[in-house]
C-alpha cells in the first residue's frame, strides 16, 4: 500500500500573477540578449585570432626576420628590414613623443591649476581625437616637404604626435596617485620642489608612468596611416633617418592588397608578429601593474 | 632652479596646446589652394578627377558619412549590451577577464582587420549577408545590385567591429559612475535585475553612454586602413548598401602619396582637414556628455 503522500497537492495550488510572470520573462530574455551581444562580440576576435595562427604560424620561421622581401615568384624571403623599420620609427617616436608627454604630464599634475592647465589637459584630449592619418599629413606638412623626400624621421614624428596625449594624461594620472605626505616630507627635508618632484615623486609613480608609455608604444606600433606618406616604406634594409624605411604594418597592407599567394602569406605572418608584440607588451604592463598593486 | 624647473615643465606644456595649433595651421595652410579654387563647390562636386585637375570631394564624405552611420547602428546596441552585461548582469568572477577580453579587440591594429577583412569578412558577406539581401530584397534601392562582398556594408561592419571596445569601455566607465544607492534603490521596491538597469541605472547614465556612443563614431570617422581594404574605393554615391564606395580616409591613405600636382596634394590635404575638424568636434562634444556623468 501507498502510505505516500503528496503534501504538494493539500497546499494551495501556487499562482504566480501573470503580470509577474511577465516582468520575469521580459528580465530572463534581457539578460539573455546581453549576455548575446558578449558572444557575438567575441566572434569576430575569436576568428582574427584563429586565423592568424592558422595562415600565420605556417610561415613562422627565422628567415622571416633576417630576410629581405623577395621578388614574385621566388621562393623564402622575409619582412626583416620592415620589422627592423618598426622598431626604428617607433624608437624615433619615443624619443621624441616619451619627454614631452612626461614633462607636459608633470607640469600638469605638479604645478596644473589654473586656465592654462586647462587648456592644456583640453588640448591633449583634442589630440587623442585627431585620426591617425591627418596626423600623417600634418608629418608630411612640416617634415617631408621641407626635407624634399620621405624619411623615417618624419614617421617617427607621426608616432610621436599620436603618443603625447596618451603619455602626458597617463603620467599626470599616475603622479596624482602620489600621497601629498611624501611631496610634504620631501619639501620638509629641504629639498627643493624640482628635487622633490624628480627624485621622490617620479620613481614613486614610475611603475605607472612606465606602463602609460608602454600602452602609447604598443598603440602606435600597429598604426599604418600615418606612416603612409612618411615613412613610406623601402625593400631594402634600413639606410639612415633621412631616408625611406619600411615598417610592419605598411608591408601587411602592400602584400595583403596584392593579388600573390605568397605575399599572402607573408601577410599572414607579418600580422602573427605584430599583433603577438602588441599583446605581448599589453599583457607585460597589465600584469607589471597588478603586481605592483599589490 | 625651482623657477627654472617649474618654466620647463610649462614648456613642455604648452608644447602640447601648439601641436594641436600647428596641425590645424599647417593643414589649413596647405590646403589653402584647393579652397581658393574650388570654395564650397569642393564639398557638393561630385566628380574626382585628377587628371583634369576637378575636385568634389562629396562621394568621400556620402561614404564617411554612411559607413560610419552603419557602423553605429551595428556597435551602439552590441556595446551596450557587452557594458551591461559586464557591469550590471555578470558573476562577478567573470567580469574582468571578460573584460580583458574585448579590449583585445581594440588591441588589435586596424591593418590586421584590414587583412582579415580582405580574406574572411568579404567572401563571408559576399556569400550571406549581402548575398542574402541582394537575392530576397534587391528590389529595394537599398539591397540593389550584385554582392561583390566588398562594399559599403562590409565598410560599415568591420568598423563596428573596431569601435565596439570604445563604445562597451566608455559605457563601463559611466555605468561604474553610476551611484549603487541607484540600483539598491530599485532592487528594494522589488524590481528584477533587467527593471533596475532600465529604470534606474541607464536614465542616469543616459548622457554619458550618449557620449561613448559618439566617440566611437569619431573614431569610426577617422579609421582607415581596414575600411580602405574592404570598401571596394568606387568615388560613386550609390543607394545601395552593397554598392562599393570610398572614405575621406581612405582616398587619403590610396592617393596622397601618388599625389603628382600641387592642386591635388591641395585637395587631399582639404579632405583631411575637413576630417580633421569633424573628429575634434566630435570628440569635444563627447567628452563633454561623459565628463557630465562621472561628475555628477
Amino acid at each position: 500500500m501507498n502510505v505516500a503522500v503528496d503534501v504538494t497537492q493539500m497546499l494551495p495550488p501556487r499562482v504566480i500573477p501573470r503580470a509577474l510572470m511577465r516582468r520575469k520573462l521580459i528580465d530572463r530574455g534581457m539578460r539573455t540578449l546581453a549576455g548575446c551581444a558578449i558572444g557575438l562580440a567575441m566572434v569576430p576576435l575569436v576568428s582574427v585570432l584563429w586565423k592568424l595562427l592558422a595562415l600565420g604560424l605556417p610561415g613562422l620561421r627565422p628567415g622571416f626576420f633576417t630576410s629581405l622581401p623577395v621578388p614574385v615568384g621566388e621562393s623564402g624571403g622575409g619582412m626583416g628590414n620592415a620589422f627592423v623599420g618598426t622598431l626604428i620609427v617607433v624608437a624615433i617616436g619615443s624619443a621624441i613623443g616619451i619627454p614631452i608627454g612626461v614633462f607636459a604630464g608633470i607640469y600638469l599634475a605638479e604645478f596644473g591649476r589654473g586656465p592654462l592647465a586647462r587648456w592644456v589637459r583640453f588640448m591633449a584630449d583634442v589630440l587623442s581625437g585627431v585620426p591617425s592619418i591627418a596626423v600623417g599629413m600634418f608629418a608630411y606638412t612640416v617634415v617631408v616637404m621641407p626635407i624634399g623626400h620621405f624619411s623615417a624621421l618624419s614617421g617617427g614624428v607621426a608616432l610621436s604626435v599620436l603618443m603625447i596625449p596618451v603619455v602626458t594624461r597617463t603620467t599626470e594620472e599616475m603622479l596624482k596617485l602620489v600621497p601629498n605626505t611624501l611631496r610634504e616630507a620631501a619639501l620638509a627635508l629641504g629639498a627643493p620642489r624640482w628635487r622633490a618632484t624628480l627624485s621622490i615623486v617620479l620613481p614613486t609613480a614610475l611603475p605607472g608612468v612606465l606602463a602609460g608609455i608602454m600602452l602609447a608604444i604598443a598603440r602606435v606600433a600597429g598604426e599604418t596611416a600615418p606612416l603612409l606618406f612618411t615613412a613610406f616604406g623601402d625593400p631594402h634594409w634600413f639606410a639612415g633617418v633621412t631616408k625611406p624605411v619600411a615598417a610592419l604594418p605598411m608591408q601587411i597592407f602592400v602584400y595583403a592588397s596584392s593579388p600573390y599567394d605568397e605575399w599572402h602569406q607573408q601577410a599572414w605572418t607579418g600580422a602573427l608578429v605584430l599583433v603577438l608584440l602588441i599583446v605581448v607588451m599589453q599583457l607585460a604592463v597589465r600584469l607589471y601593474a597588478r603586481s605592483r598593486l599589490r | 632652479m625651482d623657477r627654472i624647473f617649474r618654466h620647463s615643465t610649462r614648456i613642455f606644456a604648452l608644447m602640447v596646446i601648439a601641436l594641436a595649433v600647428a596641425i590645424f595651421a599647417g593643414l589649413l595652410h596647405a590646403a589653402m589652394p584647393a579652397v581658393k579654387q574650388f570654395g564650397f563647390r569642393f564639398i557638393t562636386g561630385r566628380t574626382w578627377d585628377p587628371v583634369e585637375q576637378n575636385f568634389g570631394a562629396l562621394p568621400f564624405l556620402f561614404g564617411t558619412i554612411v559607413s560610419s552611420a552603419l557602423a553605429l547602428l551595428i556597435a551602439t546596441p552590441v556595446g551596450l549590451g557587452v557594458a551591461i552585461f559586464l557591469n550590471e548582469l555578470a558573476p562577478r568572477r567573470v567580469r574582468a577577464p571578460l573584460a580583458f577580453v574585448i579590449d583585445l579587440l581594440a588591441a588589435i591594429p586596424s591593418v590586421v582587420y584590414g587583412l582579415w577583412g580582405i580574406f574572411t569578412l568579404v567572401p563571408f558577406m559576399r556569400e550571406h549577408p549581402s548575398g542574402w539581401l541582394a537575392r530576397h530584397l534587391g528590389w529595394i534601392p537599398l539591397f540593389r545590385g550584385p554582392s561583390y562582398g566588398v562594399g559599403m556594408l562590409t565598410g560599415g561592419v568591420i568598423l563596428a567591429i573596431m569601435i565596439l571596445p570604445t563604445i562597451s569601455s566608455i559605457s563601463r566607465e559611466v555605468l561604474s559612475a553610476v551611484p549603487n544607492t541607484q540600483r539598491e534603490g530599485a532592487l528594494a521596491l522589488g524590481s528584477t535585475r533587467w527593471e533596475m538597469v532600465r529604470h534606474a541605472v541607464l536614465p542616469y547614465a543616459k548622457s554619458g553612454i550618449f557620449g561613448a556612443v559618439v566617440l566611437g563614431l569619431g573614431r569610426a570617422l577617422g579609421e582607415t586602413m581596414a575600411v580602405t581594404m574592404v570598401i571596394g574605393n568606387r568615388p560613386e554615391i550609390s543607394a545601395s548598401l552593397l554598392a562599393p564606395s570610398y572614405t575621406m580616409a581612405s582616398v587619403l591613405a590610396n592617393e596622397f602619396a601618388e599625389a603628382t600636382t600641387d592642386l591635388y596634394v591641395s585637395a587631399l590635404v582639404e579632405i583631411g582637414l575637413l576630417l580633421f575638424v569633424v573628429t575634434i568636434l566630435v570628440n569635444i562634444g563627447a567628452r563633454l556628455m561623459v565628463r557630465k556623468v562621472k561628475q555628477a
